[in-house]
């Protein structure tokens, strides 16, 4: 057997461990397992790749990958488990990057003269889609670690200047087909760039886990662009494993959201209307605002009482703060239970995992199928930092940017507790009416400070 | 078209079908894992990064291969460590275990 034979084939085990690794990623007895057969399939695949004969540099490469390890890994493990989301889309960003720099560098590496038409067909779909991948998860990183602002950003002329940027581009690939020139293939790598950026701006931050996921899909499209450059079959293979699995991912996701991909990704440019529309409501409405003790003595007298957490739980680190409070309670014998949105925090399914990390006993935790029907025989349903996932407008407000998203349904126990640092509006930046709502009370506030002085309160109750 | 991209076209196809197919009926407590550990997955794009790199034979080819290369490690270590993280989040929280954590990472260690 050659050495280019066992490099093949080596390659073939590492995408069959990808497959294997999606399959197990998709059951929650396995996906740990998956992980782990993925990243043995991935250091199978770069260990073949330096076997490869004629492979120069090996030298730098070595530095290149000690550098990304260095920066990789602390970054990786020091995160707190809040920021995940953010970490996902840097990381899927630079992929991205890295398949349209390797699409860009084999195009200069070949005579442009004798390369075929599909080759450079191959070339510039992997610039372009890795370049929109690299600057779409830039900017989504931007609006979840709220270095910007989370709304979706609308500008006059917004989808004409869309479509402006779409019809150059287009033009520039028919362009560059004809006449191979590496300078137009700059200039639309920059276009792409700004094309990630255009799509991205108007995408409000709760919907920014669904567009990681499509950007996550795209870099996986663009790796298998740039196994076709290099003739590649397990670029082809995982990127193309990567891309479908992707577009499958992010349906399940925004079905799990209530919403439609097209709407999420095009609904920006009408809800300017409905922000404007509610704020004229809030200074109308008067809210109840309540003690630390008041609310303590409520809780405390309670029979049943369900904790909703949210992203301002995440946020505060209060996840074990609330485990005490409910450890106090159940002392007190109150019923306490948590109901868990499919995508209370930032992305589906990282609620459950910061309260995983409290040690919160996980027969307390309730999927929301499971916890509404149980909401009218609550006392209480403690509200922690989250705003958008009880908005009732959600349920009951056609026009609302949110309705249709399945919410819990707290405004259907007895009273309802709002721990939140103001009344500013929530991710989606809607209002809510059930702030307002007579039953409910306010506890302004660090979710933390709030939740240790109600632990102090329950006590003395 | 030649004999090469057809059989590359052809893994595409398949690869496309397995990819659509071997994801299904996920919960939604795995979506972000599931995001996550396919994040990691096209990080494959090293192996690109690093034949790009070994073929440069200009200074232009070699600064982007080593770019690649770099962009394309971060991709895959910090892919599969931020993963691996959230995933040991959810064994200690398996149903038939309650129980506080330190207890619970033994166990997990036994089970393993």
């Amino acid at each position: 057997m050659s050495r280019g034979t066992a490099i093949d084939l080596c390659y073939l085990v590492a995408a069959i461990g990808f497959i294997i690794a999606l399959k197990g990623l998709s059951s929650p007895r396995h996906a740990r397992t998956g992980n782990l057969v993925a990243a043995a399939g991935m250091a199978l695949a770069i260990g073949a790749t330096f076997a490869r004969t004629g492979l120069g540099h090996i030298g730098l490469i070595v530095i290149a990958m000690v550098i990304g390890v260095a920066i990789g890994v602390p970054a990786a493990r020091l995160v707190k488990m809040t920021a995940m989301p953010q970490m996902v889309a840097a990381f899927n960003g630079v992929g991205g990057g890295a398949a349209a720099v390797v699409s860009i560098t084999e195009f200069l590496g070949s005579d442009p003269k004798t390369l075929a038409t599909y080759k450079v067909l191959e070339v510039i779909f992997g610039v372009l889609v890795g370049s929109v991948s690299l600057s779409g998860s830039a900017l989504a990183f931007a609006k979840l670690q709220e270095m910007m602002s989370t709304r979706p950003i609308t500008y006059p002329a917004q989808q004409v200047i869309n479509g402006i940027v779409g019809l150059t581009i287009l033009g520039f690939v028919l362009t560059i087909l004809v006449t191979s020139s590496t300078l137009l293939l700059w200039i639309l790598l920059g276009l792409s760039l700004v094309l990630g950026v255009i799509f991205v701006l108007p995408i409000g931050g709760a919907d920014v886990p669904v567009l990681i996921s499509l950007l996550n899909s795209f870099t996986g499209l663009a790796v298998a662009a740039s196994g076709f450059t290099l003739d590649s079959n397990v670029l082809v293979v995982a990127g193309t494993l990567v891309g479908a699995s992707g577009m499958l991912l992010t349906r399940m996701m925004s079905v799990a959201m209530g919403r439609s991909l097209p709407n999420i990704l095009f609904s920006a440019f009408g809800s300017v209307v409905t922000a404007s529309g509610s704020t004229e409501g809030e200074g109308g409405r008067s809210v109840r605002a309540g003690t630390p003790e008041d609310i303590g003595t409520l809780l405390a007298y309670s029979r049943r009482v369900v904790i909703v957490p949210g992203y301002g739980l995440a946020v505060a680190q209060a996840q074990h703060t609330a485990k005490e409070l409910a450890d106090t309670l159940l002392a007190k014998g109150v019923e306490v239970f948590y109901a868990i949105h499919p995508v209370a925090g930032r992305m589906p399914g990282h609620m459950n995992v910061l309260l995983a990390e409290a040690n919160v006993p996980y027969e307390e935790l309730k999927e929301m199928d499971e916890a509404n029907p149980e909401m009218p025989a609550t006392d209480v349903a403690l509200v922690v930092g989250a705003n958008d996932t009880v908005n009732p407008a959600a349920r009951d407000t056609p026009g609302s940017p949110i309705y249709g998203m399945p919410i819990i349904n707290a405004d259907e126990a007895q009273h309802v507790v709002f721990l939140k640092r103001s009344m500013r509006p929530g991710f989606a930046g809607i209002d809510n009416a059930l702030l307002y709502d007579p039953k409910t009370t306010m506890l302004f506030g660090d979710a933390k400070d709030t939740l240790q002085k109600l632990v102090a309160a329950v006590k003395k109750a | 078209m030649t004999n090469g991209l057809l059989e590359l076209f052809t893994i595409f196809v398949l690869a496309a079908f397995v990819g659509y197919e071997v994801i299904s009926k996920v919960p939604s407590i795995l979506h972000t894992p599931l995001m996550s550990g396919s994040n990691a997955i096209h990080g494959v794009i090293l192996v690109g990064s690093m034949v790009v790199m070994g073929s440069a034979h200009t200074g232009a080819e070699e600064t982007l291969g080593f770019i690649a290369v770099i962009l394309a490690t971060l991709n895959v270590v910090g892919g599969f460590v931020v993963t691996d993280r959230m995933l040991n989040m959810f064994r200690s929280r398996q149903p038939d275990r309650p129980g506080g954590g330190d207890q619970a990472e033994q166990t997990d260690r036994g089970q393993s």
